[in-house]
């Protein structure tokens, strides 16, 4: 068969991951499953051309990887010194376990998912890492989706193996008494996967969207092997997200808020799944700050125009949300919020507080949210002031664009 | 794997009652692991007021009063435990008493090849 390269291409791609991740657990080494499984699927380009492709190639792929790392460790004498027991225990393995199960290799995607992301390891080793081994991106891919060298990368991903590997970081799905706090990391890593793929503006464009389709992948695997409420809310809350991407940035890539952008090319489809899922999380009673985000989000995709936004139940939604999350940043949305639904002046009052309080002094969205108010308020002056300052601490390319012409407005307003 | 949990804490957080009180909930713990065969070794250091610090640079011995790095949180004792995997260490850290005040390090041993028995 001529297409049995492609074929087997094609398999790589839907299933090297899961092939990957029960490797590692049989081997408990990363680098030595990453070989098995390279040389599994070249041994199966040669041998599924003349044998015909096996029932189940995961399975059949997974026993030959299996074989492929005896070999290697048979040929790699530093095995010989550090580890003979490893390579009896392969082959132990090997001889009793023929056949896995659908499951098995499953609940290895999990253990994968949450070694990844142990919060022992570095969060910004976590987010590579997880790219790397979960994903299957190349190191050059992530080196230029997070605007860094390969070398660096790749150091990064390393290091984090390493650690995996030094420190004892076990590769299981953890203990339900546990379960709570890993659950938390995984999606943290996932959500700031999906935001480095959506807000920043520099880069490759084409690589960004996919950081967020990656994101949204993973969240979708990891829904469908560990459906609790948050991870419904996180993923709710990344396609209601991912339904304005096209309206958030108009014609020059210059940001576009919110209350501005046309809401009839959000997209239908991905507000409904949002919304589905949300409405699951939601009657779970077991919601957490994901689901509260995504419900906020939704209360926006409902509104036709920015005027029907029902800013009572955003409200209430952000005092729900501060109950469990008391970070300075949702404060500050909460002030906005409140602005909306009982003046500016309400919200000035807290935004001023927390920026006394110092907290969010170096945050730019802090201030240009008190220019907005102070704008509103007609205190031009003061407000202008508020605006320089967001744009000196601002560093995104777009959101700088975004805060001078915000700026060029007011001045042309005040001299007019 | 074996662990070493090294405990670092402010020393002035500490009187002399919360002292003894940590001393003898930590050595609780120590005969609990100790039966579970968790336990090889653990013990409070002195202040690090009595510490010395050796450097043997060109050939030649330096000896200097004090620790190396002046910091906040001192070394204050160490614990060497027997654990499966580092959720176990970490598990066995979060219930040392010192957890609460200071910082537990946790530091897998770098097991050495075996060695041949000295004839």
């Amino acid at each position: 068969m001529q297409d049995m390269s492609q074929f087997v291409g094609r398999i790589f791609q839907s299933e090297s991951r899961r092939v990957l991740s029960t490797l590692i657990r049989i081997l408990g080494d990363f680098d030595l499953a990453e070989e098995a499984m390279q040389e599994a699927f070249a041994t199966a380009a040669k041998d599924w051309k003349g044998k015909g492709v096996p029932n189940d190639p995961v399975a059949w792929l997974v026993s030959t990887g299996k074989f492929r790392a005896i070999d290697l460790l048979r040929r790699e004498s530093r095995f010989r010194d550090l580890r003979p027991e490893l390579a009896l225990r392969v082959a132990e393995i090997t001889a009793h376990n023929a056949k896995l199960s659908e499951r098995e290799i499953e609940d290895d995607q999990l253990r994968l998912i949450f070694t990844c992301c142990h919060p022992a390891i570095d969060p910004k080793i976590q987010v590579p890492l997880t790219l790397r081994e979960v994903c299957g991106l190349t190191t050059e891919e992530i080196a230029d989706a997070f605007l860094t060298s390969p070398a660096t990368m790749a150091q990064r991903i390393v290091r984090g193996k390493t650690k995996i590997r030094n420190a004892g970081i076990p590769y299981i799905v953890p203990s339900l008494g546990e379960l709570p706090e890993r659950l938390e990391s995984v999606l943290a890593v996932i959500y700031l996967v999906f935001n480095e793929g959506y807000s920043a503006s520099a880069g490759n464009s084409l690589t960004r969207v996919e950081l967020s389709s990656e994101a949204i992948r993973l969240g979708k695997l990891v829904r469908k092997l560990l459906p609790h409420p948050e991870v419904l809310g996180l993923l709710a809350l990344m396609l209601l997200h991912e339904s304005r991407r096209n309206a958030r940035v108009d014609e020059n890539g210059d940001l576009v808020l919110l209350e501005d952008q046309d809401r009839t090319i959000w997209d239908e489809e991905l507000i409904r799944e949002g919304q589905n899922l949300l409405q699951h999380a939601l009657s779970s009673g077991r919601f957490g700050i994901y689901t509260i985000q995504a419900a906020i989000s939704a209360v926006h995709s409902e509104a036709s125009d920015a005027s029907e936004t029902d800013w009572r139940q955003i409200c209430s939604l952000y005092d729900v949300l501060l109950q469990i999350d008391s970070s300075p940043v949702v404060e500050l949305n909460r002030a906005v919020a409140l602005a909306m639904r009982d003046g500016p002046e309400v919200g000035l009052k807290i935004v001023n507080e927390i920026l006394d309080r110092g907290e969010l002094a170096s945050y730019h969205l802090a201030h240009a949210a008190q220019g907005e108010l102070l704008r509103r308020l007609g205190d031009v002056l003061q407000a202008e002031k508020a605006f320089e300052r967001a744009l000196s601490l601002a560093k995104q390319d777009s959101e700088r664009r975004f805060l001078a012409k915000r700026l060029s407005a007011l001045q042309q307003g005040s001299d007019a | 794997m074996k662990y070493m949990l090294l405990i670092y804490s402010a020393e002035e957080c500490w009187t002399e009652e919360t002292r003894k009180e940590c001393m003898l909930a930590s050595m609780s713990i120590c005969d609990e692991l100790a039966k579970q065969g968790k336990f090889i070794d653990s013990s409070p250091l002195h202040s690090v007021s009595t510490a010395t610090s050796v450097r043997v640079r060109d050939g030649k011995r330096l000896v200097t009063d004090g620790p190396f790095a002046e910091t906040t949180e001192q070394l204050g004792g160490y614990y060497i435990i027997e654990a499966d995997d580092l959720d176990e260490a970490i598990s066995i850290a979060g219930q040392l008493p010192p957890a609460k005040k200071g910082t537990v390090e946790i530091r897998p041993l770098f097991p050495l090849p075996d060695r041949a028995e000295p004839t």
